[in-house]
């Protein structure tokens, strides 16, 4: 039992302890800064999305007919560079992270919240650099910047656009710091680690991911950059450079940047399953451990996405062979997770809806992932949209849904606020429905053997491609709903209380909004599992009726 | 109230600077060095990856790298080496000194750590003016007509960018170097509080092993053809 | 619209069906899973449904045999994809000896593919149906990639140094050539097609357009024009190495190094000569050819160097090539299609 937060007479909130904007631009509460993530990712979510729009359009008719083939390519590289960096990576940690991991390690806040402040600040700064690269002209490498079309034959503004992806990397690295110190120092008494929810875990993990791969991306586009300016041969085969030495760095970093976006995803469905099923997590300790698998493996995978690119068959057998491993653990946390609901008391909340909706998507995605990695398929697959499906399956079936489900989850903790329901549940179904119908003609497309950043395609490939691009229009529409409910919620939804979802988890033993050092007074732990349904029944109001 | 409260609620003298998000100082300087090692930790993947390219680069030639560590100057590097590592003893004099809080002493000891890492960088710029000279200096002026001249043109390629990104590093050393003074001599470091000069030692004692590193692959694999 | 829909690429290759097959597999095998997750998940949340807003559930008793049976047998059946994978990978990736070896230059935006009967086209490559075909790939610019979907076969094409490709068409047709991997403006416009022929049409075919000589005879006049001659005697060994029975051989460098002759040796000999000295030979005798060969005439080159077999300077169809016996069956190191810098083939001849 966790000793009791007073009752709140008194609704001083972090909202409304301090007003005005400089109190919101020089907050070290890492509440506001969760929000003001969330307002500049939503931002360029939607930046990206138009890109993407753009291109789903373009792709309606197998010829240019909308854009020139030199837009177009600078469009798909925007929509990765924009996606990747400034939407997916800080997603889920930067703001649903910063929001709620100190409350559910009873703290008053991160470690270092100056230096969270300054990570807000740095992603602003890297954003300010690649939309003036964007407005100079943009760039069209491809998110991946290959040499040496990047560093010798583009001329477009790569030099910004990776300067400006240098000075972002710098926030990951922060934000990364930041939660390893306190998951490590800031724990209230008597929350060991075996208690902690799937949520820290899982973001102990990225974070651990933020702090090593991040510096060599940095290194990396560091060499690009300088190559491009001082046109010295770092990756110029005429000059004793190797172009796929590029690749190498690229993709140690890049490749476990993708599961510092699914790992937090993973994280919020693992607070939502129980949450919606009323009993614990299945299979704690192994879901907390295949958190750290994954975070580990994942950095010795990077070169399946080099099988045809001139690495030696033995070479790729080592990366096929471990890519099958890294595939281990999220097998089994999709079983966990299933096995949570089964028996459970399980309710159709728009957050459940989300995060059942993940495990259907990420499980498709994920096993996309099995044909890749399998070496004979994936010298037809890579580089068609087979591999695009694959990854928009994981990273927008899977993290953007998590994310929106995590959203509305913590919702009432963040804003106080009801969201209304029927209204969000049809903006789940619109999303998932809208995804299928986009991504999953893609792995048709893939397989028939469309290529990758074609902007013009043989006509035997149009039908699948109307068809996705009709799923990207119901797609759009149901990203646009939350942003018109949620904001209505915040002035004029429903009080929500402390615990509207009757959850286990510290942060729901504060009230909505919270206060802004979290809690009255340090909770102290006396349960003795994670997810302590049965411990915390009375307190929760909860029956068994089963 | 609980006891942790209780502490949280002692008014810290004015000399312990203990900041609202921590209960205790003990938990505050604890987290200031999980902070700091974390941090190196990133820098050596930062510099690793260059450590990583640079050794590609040079088993696919080691004879054309090994000719363009001919062209460094030995003596002035090994100087330099000498001369940080004198920095590192300095500085770990003022960490001794904070934690016995001897202000003066512990001012003295990082003046002398500024101006021995001022050196070390006089010494890395007379050096990268000597380059120069001789026109090693790739993409502004760089000329070898020797059999290998690719091979050492990206020599001297790694060497400007990894002793680059390592003075800017002792740059902002010098920089994190100047505060501590600051904070020394308005008297908020004691014996009590000292953390901000550990941390900052050990930011400086990492610089330092980089270029130890630095020294050993681009100075010393020439030696034997001078 | 008016062109068939299609949802099934064409299998015209020698492992298109072996690719297929194993494609179908795994897609009947993870439906059949991700069906059962799905069908397992939505039946719980319905069977399990709250009825009042206070319930909770039940905890599931943890059961470790469960999760090492849900751990254990997907991962069998991981190491069984895997193996599957590679062994496949093997025949895509290894060129049978008795390939017709043929040459491709990418650069941007076409493609540039070369018969050693003489031949060249752009954008287009007939083949005969039936017989393996080797190509050997640069790129005079960027990374390109070679990929024809019908055969199942990609490769990246890359600049600085060769790469391998190789396929045997089954069904006679025409099949989308793609470049693969993005190279700029006009990637999208880097498409052509391969002609897969019977082979009496191809014969017909290759001889209509043989003007110019073999590729190796080709080579032969490059060999004149540029001066190797004057150096690289054919009756004794002069100031430079000499190039009989070269392409394959062993050779030892100053510096103590053995390598092999393979391509890319014989590419950088010509365009930097000081790169890897003959043991016994001096630096800065050989001029150096950088920016003064395109990628196509260094290939001709290289492939009158492997025509040098026992009658230097004969003019012999490299079809069949001088490529030794051995070749694309080394289980070295570095298999076709790998890096071959220095000293990685352990070759016997």
């Amino acid at each position: 039992m966790i000793e009791e937060a007073t009752e709140q007479s008194v609704r001083e909130t972090y909202l409304n302890k301090e007003q005005g904007i400089l109190s919101w631009l020089l907050t070290t509460d890492h509440k506001r800064i969760g929000i003001l993530y969330t307002i500049s990712i939503t931002f360029f979510f939607f930046l990206g999305g138009f890109f993407a729009l753009l291109m789903r359009l373009e792709l309606i008719d197998p010829r240019n007919w909308l854009v020139s083939a030199e837009t177009y390519n600078k469009l798909f590289t925007m929509h990765g560079i924009i996606m990747v960096w400034f939407f997916l990576i800080p997603s889920i940690p930067n703001t649903l992270g910063n929001f709620v991991l100190p409350m559910a390690l009873g703290a008053k806040d991160l470690a270092f919240p100056k230096l969270n402040l300054a990570s807000w600040y740095v992603f602003m700064l890297g954003a300010a650099v690649t939309i003036f690269a964007l407005f100079r002209g943009g760039v069209d490498t491809g998110w991946t910047f290959y040499t040496p079309f990047s560093t010798t034959y583009s001329t477009t503004y790569v030099t910004a656009a990776t300067v400006g992806v240098f000075i972002n990397g710098f926030s990951s690295i922060m934000t990364g710091l930041n939660f390893i110190a306190t998951v490590h120092r800031m724990r209230a008494p008597g929350l060991t680690w075996y208690k902690l929810p799937i949520f820290v875990w899982s973001h102990y993990a990225t974070s651990i991911i933020f702090v090593l791969a991040t510096p060599v991306l940095a290194t990396t586009l560091l060499m690009v950059a300088v190559e491009r300016i001082f046109q010295v041969g770092i990756f110029d085969p005429r000059l004793g450079g190797d172009p796929v030495l590029f690749q190498h760095m690229f993709w140690f970093y890049s490749h476990p940047a993708v599961y510092i976006m699914v790992l937090p995803a993973m994280a919020v469905v693992s607070e939502i399953i129980p949450a919606f099923s009323r009993k614990p997590l299945f299979g704690y300790k192994a879901v907390a451990y295949s958190s750290i698998a994954i975070a580990t493996i994942g950095f010795l995978v990077w070169g399946h996405h080099m099988f045809v690119a001139g690495i030696s068959a033995y070479s790729a057998m080592s990366f096929s062979i471990l890519s099958y491993f890294v595939a281990v653990p999220s097998a089994i946390k999709v079983f966990n997770w299933t096995a949570t609901v089964y028996r459970g008391a399980v309710s159709w909340d728009t957050p459940m809806l989300y995060a059942i909706g993940f495990v259907g998507l990420f499980t498709i995605g994920g096993m996309t992932g099995l044909f890749l990695a399998a070496l004979g398929l994936d010298v037809h697959l890579t580089d068609t949209y087979f591999v695009i499906a694959h990854f928009h399956y994981i990273m927008v079936g899977g993290t953007v849904m998590a994310y929106l489900g995590g959203v509305h989850y913590w919702w009432p903790k963040i804003s106080g606020k009801l969201y209304p329901e029927g209204l969000a549940r049809l903006s789940a179904v619109t999303i998932f429905l809208g995804f299928n119908l986009t991504f999953f003609p893609q792995f048709v497309l893939g397989y028939l053997g469309m290529p990758r950043r074609y902007a013009a395609y043989p006509e035997e490939f149009q039908f699948l491609n109307i068809l996705s691009t009709a799923g990207a229009s119901i797609l759009g529409v149901g990203y646009v709903m939350p942003l018109f409910y949620l904001l209505w919620s915040w002035k004029y939804g429903k009080e929500a209380g402390p615990n509207p979802w009757r959850a286990t988890g510290l942060e729901w033993q504060t009230s909505s909004p919270p206060p802004k050092h979290n809690f009255e007074e340090t909770p102290i732990i006396t349960t003795s599992l994670p997810y302590p349904y049965e411990e915390m029944k009375e307190e929760l109001g909860l029956v068994q009726t089963r | 109230m609980s006891k942790l409260d209780e502490a949280f609620e002692v008014k810290p003298p004015e000399v312990l600077e203990l900041r609202e998000q921590f209960a205790t100082p003990d938990q505050q300087r604890q987290t200031a060095m999980v902070g700091i090692w974390i941090f190196l930790i990133t820098e050596v993947l930062l510099f690793g990856a260059l450590f990583t390219a640079f050794t590609v680069y040079r088993l696919s030639d080691p004879q054309g790298f090994d000719l363009g560590s001919k062209d460094m100057d030995t003596v002035l590097g090994s100087v330099n080496t000498a001369v940080l590592i004198c920095s590192s003893f300095t500085m770990a004099l003022s960490v001794y000194f904070a934690e016995l809080g001897k202000r003066k002493s512990l001012a003295l000891f990082l003046i002398l750590t500024m101006l021995i890492g001022t050196a070390f960088l006089a010494i890395k710029f007379t050096e990268y003016h000597s380059h120069w000279v001789d026109h090693k200096v790739p993409g502004l002026w760089f000329e070898d007509h020797s059999p290998h001249a690719a091979k050492i043109e990206m020599f001297f390629v790694f060497y400007f960018i990894m002793t680059g990104l390592h003075a800017l590093h002792m740059t902002i050393g010098l920089g994190v170097l100047t505060v501590l003074l600051f904070r020394t001599a308005i008297g908020s470091i004691t014996a009590e509080y000292h953390t901000p000069i550990e941390v900052g030692g050990l930011y400086w004692h990492f610089i330092d092993i980089v270029w130890i590193y630095l020294y050993a692959i681009f100075y010393i694999p020439g030696i034997h053809l001078k | 619209m008016k062109t068939a829909l299609k949802f099934w690429p064409d299998s015209a290759s020698s492992v298109s069906g072996q690719v297929n097959f194993f494609f179908v597999l795994m897609v009947v095998l993870c439906t059949s899973i991700a069906v059962a997750i799905a069908f397992f998940l939505i039946y719980s949340t319905l069977r399990y449904h709250r009825k009042h807003d206070n319930e909770m559930g039940r905890p599931t008793r943890y059961r470790i045999p469960v999760e090492v049976a849900w751990t254990v047998i997907p991962f069998f059946f991981f190491m069984g994809m895997f193996a599957w994978g590679s062994k496949l990978y093997f025949d895509i990736e290894r060129p049978p000896d008795n390939a017709i070896k043929m040459y491709a230059i990418g650069q941007q935006w076409m493609w540039e593919l070369q018969h050693p009967e003489g031949p060249r086209e752009i954008n287009e490559l007939h083949i005969p149906v039936g017989r393996p075909v080797q190509l050997s790939l640069i790129s005079q610019d960027v990374i390109h990639s070679f990929f024809v979907p019908a055969f199942r076969t990609k490769q990246d094409v890359l600049p600085g140094r060769y790469t391998t490709t190789w396929f045997k068409a089954t069904v006679p047709g025409k099949y989308h050539l793609f470049c693969a991997e993005y190279c700029g403006a006009k990637h999208s416009g880097m498409i052509g097609w391969i002609y897969a022929m019977d082979p009496q049409d191809y014969q017909r075919w290759l001889t209509e357009g043989a003007a110019e000589g073999s590729f190796s005879s080709q080579g032969e006049k490059f060999f004149h024009q540029f001066g190797c001659a004057n150096c690289h005697h054919f009756e004794r060994q002069g100031r430079a190495p000499y190039l009989k029975d070269l392409y394959g051989r062993r050779v030892e460098i100053e510096g103590g190094q053995t390598v092999v002759a393979d391509e890319n040796y014989i590419r950088e000999s010509i365009l930097n000569p000081n790169a890897k000295i003959v043991y016994g030979f001096q630096p800065n005798v050989m001029p150096n050819f950088t920016g003064q060969l395109t990628e196509d005439q260094v290939l001709a080159l290289i492939s009158y160097v492997k025509a040098l077999g026992p009658e230097p300077g004969s003019q012999q169809p490299s079809s069949s090539g001088t490529a030794p016996k051995e070749y694309g069956q080394e289980k070295g190191i570095a298999g076709p299609g790998a890096t071959s810098i220095s000293g990685s083939h352990p070759q016997e001849r």
